[in-house]
């Protein structure tokens, strides 16, 4: 293809972690007017590299070259002012402020913060198809919309190269389309853009170019058009893939986890955060939980794990309730749990990794000694960490290095190991592979699949469609609050499930 | 390797608090030059060798407030600020004060008594903020200080009702009977001063302190909480309970600041008894980066600064207040200090990694990247 001049080059960078070298000699040109996308495993160091170009952190050695000047990156403010901009995987706005308001937000000197702005803004969004309002409150935004606003803020700044950290991960496949197509546009007025995904196929959909980090450095650079999925995931771990087996139902009729006619009433007023969700697991049974993010998939899990109480129906452990249970009965009674946000609610960033294997697990016996089990054992701890790391294949130089030092794939896999390792009756695992290269999502799902043969009931949510059809043995379609279809995964296709989360169909097949 | 690993580990914890220290050497001799004070007879004082009356005094300020700095540090390990310490020791002490002095029980019983009725004082007044944060979404920030303006007045209001009609202007609580006071130790010869003998109440604190939260279950709870308290919850910590628990339990400790005072020194509560005993303890808890250890250091570092700057007006015409500028600084530059060192060690790893796989690529060669 036609490729513009070179507009990022690094040249040998270099970034040492305690006991990690996360980018070791890298080499990377990006041309303008291209979207080049970079992939590799879990802790390979592709966040590293993205934060080195965007001023987060310092290179130890190696050079940065913007648009043929060479340049000293200190802060995230050199970065922009070179004309490079950011959006990271978490999103960071302002829920309660509306779109202009979150834009101009530190960058008021550019255009005001008034009509100069919005103007500014709607310019912006017509230009580049983001269809983007200025006045509209950003927690009315979906996710979608709302990576368009990240995506308009870093423009806003004059960006003209822009980094994307897995902004994929939280996008059904609708919604991945609309970001394809705006990157379309994007690279279309000569912008460029750089991003970071494990989902290969969609690295293959829309990249002009793809660089291949494996253990710090790069080690290829391929043109779409000369590979397929397999090889690319071939190049990132250096050896050949596992191939995920189909397996049989393991279905039983013994019902783990029910919820009854289960409502939740928004404490701010409006619309239900949940309508009468009814649902069973079985033993063996994995039931999936289909939906754009925030349509209470998080509510859901929020109420079967304690975190908040439902204001109608009940929820059945066996035939136990557990309406009023707290989150730490519930655990104890053997639900595993994944949270969607692994920063917010599945790790102790600044603890060491086997303080973070105990957290949610504080008082199983295995974790506990003294009198009344009031201690914590820490050595049984400390093995059991060893154990996770090995089994499920975290990346860390010790058990001992705090959780945030972790690449975020490891983060995530050390999570699931946790809660695989105490072999829980139901799992309740939101986006459990998010994150996670190719490799480690197979081995996830051989560990899943293990234990769902061994008995094990989960709740699956995903945003990943392959993972739900290929996983679930039941997919449940949820949209505001409500689930509105049941389909079969052996049947459904993805646009089925596409246009009934997005709500284009009326009803589900029941 | 661990072993190695740990001694570097205290080299760091170590140098922060030096190196503040220095920065606080500095920044107070500008001071005083510009000020035209002699720096050299200001340090020649406060670095003088303590006489043996003035090292009792230093153990004995450093026991009170190592208490204090404990009640304040369980707050932060927790994520709350108990600004309250000092309000809560001072209603505890009081409280204590008139129970123990009525003399109900005999002897030693009635040192317990005292001491169990001053860390339910604490505890109840530190619980009221606890109660404020955890139904109302009061700041404890701002509940803790209202509550010590609150005490401030509720004591002396009591005070007066308490205290014996004698007609002297002195207003104290009835004396502690003799069999109930807690002799001190002679631990320095020479002097007929001498040591709290309620300094293993405040040893007993630090090694509950280092139990409580480093080994049990509910330290690991309240931890958690204090690091992230959206991953607590989710993991089944009960964090209202967790903010009530810990706000009680730092006002129990707190409870306890004043009793060396009481029981070993002051006998009754009044008007003279030592006031701003917790915020002394809130700069210490920094400085102690709320190890149960570095308290220990911080305490005494404190004490000694105190006391040693007594001598100040008379050998160098310097207020004592001085030493208040060089506390507050110290202060300062250690938060300022701990993050440097942490930015230094991170390089130091890095370059000891880098060598370690130079080493490595040279008895191993690689291919060259494809
Ligand atoms: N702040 C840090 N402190 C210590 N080590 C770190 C830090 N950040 C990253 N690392 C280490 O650097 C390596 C590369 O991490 P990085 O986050 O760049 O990986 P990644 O390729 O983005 O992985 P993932 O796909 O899992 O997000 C990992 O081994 C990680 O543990
Ligand atoms: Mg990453």
């Amino acid at each position: 293809m036609r490729r513009g001049e070179p507009v990022v080059e690094l040249h040998g960078i270099t970034k040492r972690f305690p006991g990690v070298v996360a980018n070791k000699d890298i080499e990377l040109t990006v041309h303008r007017g291209t979207v080049h996308a970079i992939v590799g495993e879990n802790g390979a160091g592709k966040s590293t590299l993205m934060k080195i170009l965007y001023g987060v952190q310092q290179p130890d050695e190696g050079s940065i070259a913007v648009e043929g000047r060479v340049r000293q990156l200190k802060s995230p403010a050199d970065a922009i002012e070179a004309g490079i901009g950011m959006v990271f995987q978490h999103f960071q706005l302002a829920d309660n402020f509306t779109v202009l308001e979150n834009v101009v937000l530190g960058a008021e000197g550019l255009h005001g913060i008034g009509d100069g702005a919005r103007r500014k803004i709607k310019e912006i969004s017509d230009a580049y198809g983001l269809d983007i309002e200025p006045d509209a409150l950003v927690e009315h935004l979906g996710v979608g919309a709302q990576q368009r606003v990240e995506i308009l803020k870093v423009l806003y700044r004059g960006a003209r190269i822009i980094i994307l950290d897995e902004p994929t991960a939280v996008l059904v496949p609708q919604e991945v389309d609309e970001l394809f197509d705006n990157l379309r546009e994007l690279k279309a007025e000569g912008l460029t853009v750089i991003f970071i995904s494990h989902k290969l196929d969609e690295v293959l959909r829309v990249a002009d170019a793809i660089t291949v980090v494996r253990r710090g450095t790069t080690v290829a650079e391929v043109s779409p058009q000369d590979v397929s999925a397999r090889d690319l995931a071939e190049l990132m771990v250096g050896s050949e893939l596992p191939s995920p087996s189909t397996e049989e139902s393991t279905v039983t009729d013994v019902p783990l986890l029910t919820v009854e006619a289960t409502s939740l009433e928004n404490p701010l007023g409006g619309r239900p955060l949940l309508t009468d969700i009814n649902l069973t697991i079985h033993s063996g049974e994995i039931v999936g939980i289909a939906g754009v993010e925030g349509n209470g998939q998080d509510e859901l899990v929020e109420v079967i794990m304690g975190m908040r109480e439902p204001t109608a129906g009940r929820i059945l452990l066996g035939d136990v309730d557990t309406s009023t249970w707290q989150t730490r009965e519930i655990r104890e009674a053997g639900i595993g749990y994944i949270p969607a946000d692994r920063h917010r609610h599945g790790l102790l960033l600044e603890a060491p990794l086997w303080e973070n294997v105990i957290l949610g697990h504080q008082t199983e016996p295995i974790y506990v000694t003294g009198p009344g089990g009031s201690l914590v054992n820490g050595s049984a701890a400390r093995q059991e960490t060893e154990a996770v790391v090995e089994q499920y294949d975290v990346r860390t130089p010790s058990i001992n290095v705090t959780a945030g030092s972790l690449s975020g794939g490891n983060q995530q896999k050390l999570i699931i190991g946790r809660e695989m390792r105490r072999e829980p009756k139901v799992l309740v695992a939101a986006h459990p592979t998010r994150g996670v290269d190719v490799g480690a999502q197979a081995a996830i799902w051989d560990h899943i699949k293990q234990a769902r043969r061994a008995g094990l009931g989960v709740l699956l949510i995903s945003a990943d469609l392959e993972e739900l059809v290929g996983l679930s043995d039941t997919i449940h379609v949820i949209l505001r609050g409500r689930l509105t279809g049941q389909f079969d995964p052996d049947s459904v296709t993805k646009e089925e499930l596409g246009s009934a989360m997005t709500g284009a169909t009326t009803e589900g097949a029941a | 390797m661990t072993r190695r690993f740990d001694l570097r580990r205290m080299g760091i914890a170590l140098s922060a608090p030096v190196l503040a220290i220095l920065v606080a050497v500095i920044v107070t001799s500008t001071i005083l030059v510009v000020a035209g004070d002699p720096v050299g007879e200001v340090w020649g004082t406060i670095l003088s060798v303590p006489r043996p009356r003035v090292i009792v005094a230093i153990i004995n300020a450093a026991i009170v407030y190592y208490i204090s700095a404990v009640a304040v540090a369980i707050g932060f390990r927790m994520n709350l600020f108990n600004i309250g310490v000092d309000g809560q020791y001072r209603i505890a002490a009081f409280a204590a004060a008139v129970v123990a002095g009525e003399g109900w029980l005999p002897g030693p019983l009635n040192i317990l008594l005292g001491l169990v009725v001053a860390m339910l004082a604490g505890g109840l007044w530190a619980g009221i903020a606890g109660l404020l944060k955890v139904y109302r979404g009061v700041s404890e920030v701002i509940s803790t200080i209202m509550l010590n303006a609150i005490a401030t007045v509720l004591v002396a209001f009591l005070l007066r009702k308490a205290a014996p009609q004698t007609g002297s202007n002195i207003v104290s609580t009835q004396p502690i009977p003799e069999g109930s006071r807690v002799g001190g130790l002679p631990l320095i010869p020479g002097v007929s001063r001498e040591v709290y003998g309620l300094v293993f109440l405040a040893v007993l604190i630090g090694v509950l302190y280092w139990f409580v939260l480093g080994k049990t279950r509910f330290g690991f709870d309240l931890r958690a909480t204090g690091r992230s308290e959206s991953a607590a919850v989710a993991s089944g910590v009960k964090v209202k309970r967790m903010v009530l628990l810990s706000m009680i339990l730092s006002g129990v400790v707190a409870g306890l600041v004043g009793m060396p005072l009481l029981f070993g020194q002051d006998y009754a509560y009044g008007t003279t008894f030592q006031p701003g005993l917790g915020f002394a303890g809130i700069a210490i808890a920094l400085l102690g980066r709320n190890h149960p250890v570095g308290i220990v250091f911080a305490a005494f570092l404190w004490a000694f600064l105190d006391q040693q700057s007594n001598a100040l007006q008379i050998t160098a015409g310097v207020s004592d207040r001085l030493v208040l500028i060089i506390q507050g600084v110290i202060v300062l530059s250690v938060v300022i200090a701990y993050e440097v060192i942490r930015r230094l060690n991170v390089r130091i790893e890095q370059r000891r990694v880098a060598q370690a796989l130079a080493e490595q690529a040279a008895t191993v060669k690689e291919g060259a990247p494809a």
